[in-house]
């Protein structure tokens, strides 16, 4: 009896010991900081693997031919990116469909018997997004760098981006069992217990700001609470499950707001906060009225983009691969010629949505010197136009339907009580 | 003889159920003894009689009670999915009051249950503490068991009573789960600037970590003395046999020093209790006496500085090189014209560091307000609203009373804003822009 029962100690001991062994996956440390301070950049070396297929870039198209007419004098209805040439903005058209919807092919935005037309809510969204591309490449430069961003970085061959988040579910709203947006295995927050509202307040609300820690010893007034810090805590969470990276890419864990003692990724990823709340506010809220119901979340809200949106997982996006560089014109915003002979009528009935911001032309001005598609060198200098406004079946619902959303919550939540 | 050193018991007696001294009220025993060789392998083979008595009662019954809240809502926060109660136990919790709520008495589902069970699991350690008392004094025993679990108790109630009472709110206190009370104590440190440098957080983990070494070493030292009857502890502390002078010489010839087998005991006792009495000191201290113990330690010089080897950044706040949102074709969207305002950092900057967060950020988007926003009747809207316009106060102060938000901050009786806003480097900015907060206005 006894020696049996030694023996299956021995073999469970066995197995314990072993068995940890072998399921811990082989990790790669590399120390970042003083010795003995555990600065170390974690990574798990299968991973990293796993990295290299998740991040395949697809192979640029051949470069436009030189020459042709503008696509703003061929076509109808171009608002963004009129001032290619017709060979280049086929190019880009094509490449979107096989970032995009390589699947479904050209139907999926436009109607095919009429290629100008905004009938398809998804040709609508499009644009919006390109002028986003742009925005981001443009002036978000603090956080995408020279790398930039292209419907690629997100989409990855879907219609819509495997990774955006909706508006957080409190859970119960009864007299028992609320749990406050937290205490489940949430995705969002690395499956911690931790918070996961906190996307609607850094990445989409208000400026507001992290930092829970005070900079002083003794109390002198600050009265963020542990659960606020949980709550930042668990968006954090975000940022390294986003990344796949430990904290100490960022920040110094002994002291965590302490700037002189943080990487400088963490000065990027504070860029990439404001960057983020930017798009999430500027763009994907402004798409809200055109998005059917299917696209949006449980609460009516639009899908909105958070780190893991471009990052899945990956340090940098792509592994840091720049494909703005065979595609410049996601750059930046050009201002779109004008097309004078070119009637119209129909789809353009007048400015009624008020005029192109003027200041805009000095950044025009800064373009990327090396660009495929610049061989024909078409460099619209006209002033800024007028052309830009909605169809006629568009304009007024979108107009009424759109502009209440376009604020942050508060607005909505004044735009329901009026009701 | 050798069997002493297997890990289990391996001599079991068996006999005629052991019968304790005569003492009072033994009739409140229940049960009748039995004994079982599985139990035998790690203690004495017999179970029970057992004295429950009014105490034990009591306890339990207040015990069951808070289980039986915080299980429940924990069930309830899955939707009562059996299922997933199971799956997801380790991460479901019952919350502690929003922090904005302070000290008051909130509705149910906003801590109420938390309070409740907070006070019957509370009642329930008590009842059971004062039982230990009763029945060590019953036995004509020291009361040295019931102190050391006191010291255990003044832990428990200093995080979830004490602290949380000078702090002026019950959100300060320990959520009732598996990981969140991890994650809590996670939360804690970082709040408090790393309780790594709060020096009686350091003193009770040389006590926690020196309790498990004492026992190591006292329990290996009696079991290598089995066989000369060195488990006879007590009578050896003053009848000293081979065991003892064994023992002593032993310890004498490794490290120089020995306890005697009389003051083992106190060296144990004392580091189990010192354990938690530190600990709870340090807890107290935090939020109440030191807000950032890592500044604390700089303060103090026992913080060391590093030539950092890898480069660092300004904190972008103080300099923000934010872009100009302006996008030309904004309109196109039917959208409000975006200026660097409405955009970019607010003037409200420097009130944002108390207000933004601590009231409306943490607010949560009212699930209700949201779904009743997709159908605005036309022609409400111009198609160049003013961005004022978009954004009246009062339904947003109305939703928040409708529901006092958890995540709200520690509702103060000193203003923070002033001294936070003076501190902050966006306050000069915030008031050279916003007229609209008094607090920032003062501060210059």
């Amino acid at each position: 009896m006894t020696g049996l029962l030694k023996t299956f100690l021995v073999f469970v001991a066995f197995l314990i010991t072993f068995g940890f062994v072998v399921a811990y996956d082989t990790t790669e440390t590399s120390a970042i900081g003083a010795p003995g301070v555990a600065m170390q950049i974690t990574e798990s070396t299968t991973r990293l693997e796993d990295k290299l297929e998740d991040n395949e870039v697809p192979p640029p198209l051949p470069p436009a031919r030189p020459g042709g007419a503008l696509a703003a004098e061929e076509y109808e209805n171009v608002h963004v990116l009129g001032h290619l040439s017709t060979a280049q903005f086929t190019r880009l058209m094509t490449a979107i469909t096989l970032w995009v919807a390589p699947e479904q092919g050209c139907a999926y935005c436009h109607n095919t018997n009429n290629l100008a037309s905004d009938e398809l809510y998804t040709k609508r969204v499009s644009r919006r997004m390109l002028q986003m591309t742009q925005h981001i490449n443009e002036n978000w430069g603090q956080h995408v760098a020279q790398t930039g961003v292209t419907c690629y970085t997100c989409h990855r061959g879907q219609p819509v981006p495997e990774y955006v988040w909706f508006d957080a579910e409190r859970g119960p709203d009864q007299m028992i069992g609320n749990r406050e947006f937290q205490n489940v295995a949430n995705p969002d927050v690395g499956l911690s217990s931790m918070p996961a509202n906190a996307f609607e307040t850094f990445l989409d609300g208000e400026v507001a700001n992290i930092r829970v820690q005070s900079d002083h010893p003794l109390p002198t007034g600050n009265r963020r609470s542990i659960k606020q810090t949980e709550w930042t805590y668990g968006l954090m969470m975000h940022f390294s499950q986003s990344l796949g990276v430990n904290c100490t890419y960022c920040h110094n864990s002994r002291s965590w707001g302490d700037w002189e003692q943080s990487p400088e990724q963490r000065g990027t990823a504070w860029y990439g906060i404001r960057m983020v709340r930017d798009i999430n506010q500027g763009y994907l809220q402004s798409i809200a009225g055109t998005l059917p119901e299917g696209r949006l979340g449980p609460h009516g809200d639009v899908p909105k983009a958070n780190c893991m949106t471009c990052h899945q997982g990956a340090y940098k996006p792509l592994l840091g691969h720049s494909m703005l560089e065979d595609y410049p014109s996601l750059a930046a915003y050009v201002e779109q010629p004008v097309i004078e002979d070119e009637p119209e009528e129909e789809t353009t009935p007048e400015d009624e949505m008020g005029e192109m911001d003027g200041d805009f032309e000095a950044e025009a001005e800064d373009e990327p010197d090396v660009e495929p598609e610049a061989e024909t060198a078409v460099r619209p200098t006209m002033a800024p136009a007028p052309t830009m406004a909605a169809t006629p079946t568009m304009a007024p619902t979108m107009a009424a339907t759109m502009a209440p959303t376009m604020a942050a919550a508060p607005t909505m939540e004044a735009a329901a009580d009026g009701e | 003889m050798a069997q002493y050193y297997n890990i289990f018991t391996q001599i079991q007696v068996e006999g005629p159920a052991h019968e304790p001294p005569p003492i009072e009220d033994a009739h409140n025993r229940v049960g009748k003894p039995r004994t079982s060789k599985l139990i035998g392998w790690f203690g004495n083979p017999q179970i029970g009689p057992l004295y429950l008595g009014k105490l034990g009662l009591a306890s339990l019954v207040c015990g069951f009670i808070a289980i039986e809240i915080i299980g429940l809502n924990m069930w309830a926060s899955v939707g009562w999915d059996p299922i997933e109660f199971v799956r997801q136990l380790p991460w479901l919790a019952l919350e502690p009051p929003p922090p904005s709520a302070g000290l008051s008495i909130p509705s149910l589902d906003q801590g109420g249950w938390w309070l409740m069970a907070g006070f019957f699991l509370t009642a329930s350690i008590i009842l059971w503490w004062w039982r230990t008392y009763r029945r060590a004094r019953a036995l004509k025993m020291g009361t040295h068991v019931a102190w050391a679990f006191a010291a255990a108790i003044w832990l428990y109630l200093v995080l979830g009573f004490i602290r949380p009472l000078l702090m002026g709110s019950w959100g300060e206190a320990v959520p009732f789960g598996i990981f969140p009370h991890l994650d809590w104590t996670a939360a804690f440190s970082i709040r408090y600037g790393n309780l790594f440098y709060n020096p009686f957080h350091a003193l009770s983990i040389v006590f926690l970590y020196g309790s498990t070494l004492l026992f190591a070493m006292h329990g290996a030292t009696v079991l290598a003395l089995a066989h000369l009857g060195g488990e006879r502890e007590i009578s050896q502390v003053v009848d000293r046999g081979t065991a003892a002078e064994r023992s002593a010489l032993f310890w004498r010839w490794t490290m120089g020093f020995n306890a005697t087998f009389e003051s083992i005991h106190r060296w144990a006792w004392w580091f189990a209790v010192l354990t938690p009495l530190t600990g709870g000191i340090g807890i107290l201290l935090t939020g109440t006496a030191v807000d950032n113990w890592y500044q604390w330690a700089v303060k103090h010089d026992f913080a060391p500085s590093y030539e950092e080897a890898y480069p660092v950044v300004e904190d972008p706040l103080e300099d923000p090189q934010l872009p100009t949102f302006a996008d030309p074709d904004w309109e196109y969207a039917g959208g409000v014209q975006p200026t660097g305002e409405n955009l970019g950092l607010p003037p409200e900057e420097g009130d944002d560091l108390e207000d933004a967060i601590d009231e409306q950020a943490f607010q949560g988007v009212d699930p209700e307000a949201v779904d009743g926003d997709a159908e605005v009747p036309e022609g409400t809207e111009s198609a160049e609203p003013e961005p004022e316009a978009a954004e009246p106060e009062a339904p947003e102060a109305s939703a928040m009373e409708a529901r006092p938000s958890p995540m709200a901050a520690v509702p103060t009786p000193m203003e923070a804003a002033p001294t936070m806003a003076a501190t902050s480097p966006m306050a000069a900015e915030a008031s050279n822009e916003g007229a609209n907060s008094p607090m920032t206005g003062d501060d210059q």
